[in-house]
């Protein structure tokens, strides 16, 4: 038994005749901020799944502070930005980060929740009226308002201006600046580059390379470099 | 339990300011009412005034609708569209979503048949006395229960895109199959004869039972009907979300 925020043992994931998941192993320990950089197809969406419990692994097993992550004890401690394709339009800001409140023992009051989201004077919009990297910003709020000791990112600045990139930048590093976790998906290596303490490439879903993001660079000029090397070398 | 009362709150306000829903859900009954009901109020059918009849046809219709469109529609765009992920990764009881849903419906329900009779007893000459009141507004947003489970199924079981004109394409057809337009018994035989396997017809018939004009079959056979759809349709519902999860968590 361990309390290590997550961990990957030997997962495989099959979709059909599509291996997803090829014995994925990663771990994620107390107060890191993980990477996890691959093409599309590579794997990451389905590692994210896996870890919050909405998709079970076909062998291995994922644990989250050692537990299920179907249970709801595992589920109050994580939180996550998940990709959507549509969010109920007509509720308000606020009103979203209320009702998740109530599903946790512990929230962060709500209004410490709107300013590490930033969100603040935008409460009482409704969520259909918010621009783009607002609508991300509150679903960042609803990943942090049950207090969670890790946060999964499944591509969060996708889509977003570099202003708004750059923002959401400052949260989530304020987020680990308290000794807590996150697991980043991304496709900027900029944004590896920028956050990660470790970075993790996976490739046909197994791990390639995985180091800090100066390791991984090696003698390339850049982390992109290095990754178009890796994944030509395969 | 607080959780379960915010989830319906927000369900409701989240429904409310959706005009594409809350408007054709509560008017269409209400129109077609005063075009039916109180229009055509003072012919007889039945041994009952028209706009009696229709009070309680058009009541079951609009009840059928805010389930059907309320539930199915909006758990299949949810569940289409990720929002339903969004919450299942929290620790929120699954419960709640759908006892929210159903509440929601249920007070739309309530809306529409109070909105009905005020109506009816002020254009339409309807006469209702408070107990039959009461009953008729019991009976028929009891009976959504069925009708959310139709809904739930269809939910689990189409397509965000598809949903609204599949629900149209059942809806339609099994209220005016059962009588719910027009008076069952102007309707040609066979068709009379379909109505008995359509939940519509059952419900519409329990809601006559309290207006008049019922065709006097008995009320625990329509219990019993309105009983059996809500297992069966529950049942598809449960296997539905079953397969979901299974594609998912499989």
């Amino acid at each position: 038994m361990n309390n290590l925020p997550a961990q990957f043992s030997r997962v495989t994931k099959n979709y059909g005749m599509v291996e997803a998941l090829r014995g994925l192993d990663l771990t994620i320990r107390p107060g890191e901020l993980v990477a996890l950089l691959g093409a599309n197809g590579a794997g990451k969406t389905t590692a994210v799944r896996a870890l919050l419990g909405l998709s079970k692994p076909t062998s291995g097993e994922v644990r989250v502070f050692g537990g299920d992550p179907r249970d709801a004890r595992s589920r109050t401690r994580i939180g996550a930005v998940l990709q959507v394709a549509r969010v109920p339009e007509t509720l308000r800001v606020r009103e979203h980060i209320h009702l998740f409140s109530s599903y946790y023992p512990n929230p962060r009051p709500i209004d410490d929740v709107i300013q590490a989201a930033g969100l603040e004077g935008l409460e009482k919009r409704k969520f259909g009226q918010l621009s783009g990297g607002q609508q991300k910003r509150v679903l960042f709020a609803l990943a942090l308002v049950g207090n969670p000791d890790l946060l999964v990112l499944d591509e969060p600045t996708v889509g977003l201006d570099v202003e708004a990139r750059r923002s959401l930048w400052k949260q989530i590093r304020a987020f680990i600046a308290g000794g807590r976790s996150v697991l980043l998906t991304t496709h900027y290596l900029a944004e590896a580059e920028a956050l990660a303490n470790r970075v993790v490439v996976i490739h046909k879903g197994t791990v390639m390379a995985e180091g800090t993001p100066y390791e991984i660079k090696g003698n390339a000029d850049t982390l992109e470099d290095a990754f178009i090397d890796l994944l030509e070398a395969s | 339990m607080k959780t379960y009362l915010l989830e319906i709150k927000y369900e409701f306000l989240k429904a409310l300011r959706m005009p594409q829903y809350a408007l054709p859900t509560i008017l269409f009954p209400i129109v077609f009412y005063l075009f039916f009901g109180v229009v055509f109020g003072q012919r007889n059918t039945g041994g009952v005034k028209m706009s009696e009849y229709l009070i309680a046809t058009y009541g079951a219709f609009g009840v059928i609708g805010a389930a059907l469109f309320g539930f199915g529609v909006s758990v299949a765009v949810e569940r289409g569209q990720g929002w339903l992920e969004v919450k299942r990764i929290t620790p929120m009881p699954i419960g709640a979503y759908f006892v929210a849903k159903l509440a929601m419906a249920m007070i739309f329900s309530a809306i529409i048949v109070l909105l009905l009779m005020i109506v009816g007893t002020t254009m339409g000459g309807v006469r209702l006395e408070p107990l039959e009141a009461i009953t008729l507004l019991a009976v028929l947003v009891t009976g959504s229960i069925t009708f959310c489970a139709l809904g739930l199924a269809l939910g689990f079981l189409v397509g965000p895109n598809s949903a609204a004109p599949i629900v149209n394409l059942i809806y339609l057809p099994m209220a005016f199959l059962s009588g719910l337009w027009v008076p069952i018994l102007f309707l040609p035989k066979p068709v009379q004869t379909i109505a008995l396997w359509l939940p519509a017809y059952h419900f519409s018939q329990l809601a006559l039972h309290v207006t008049g004009g019922s065709r006097g079959e008995s009320v625990l056979g329509h219990i019993g009907a309105m009983f059996a759809a809500a297992v069966v349709f529950g049942a598809i519902a449960y296997l539905g979300y079953r397969r979901d999860e299974g594609k998912t968590y499989g």
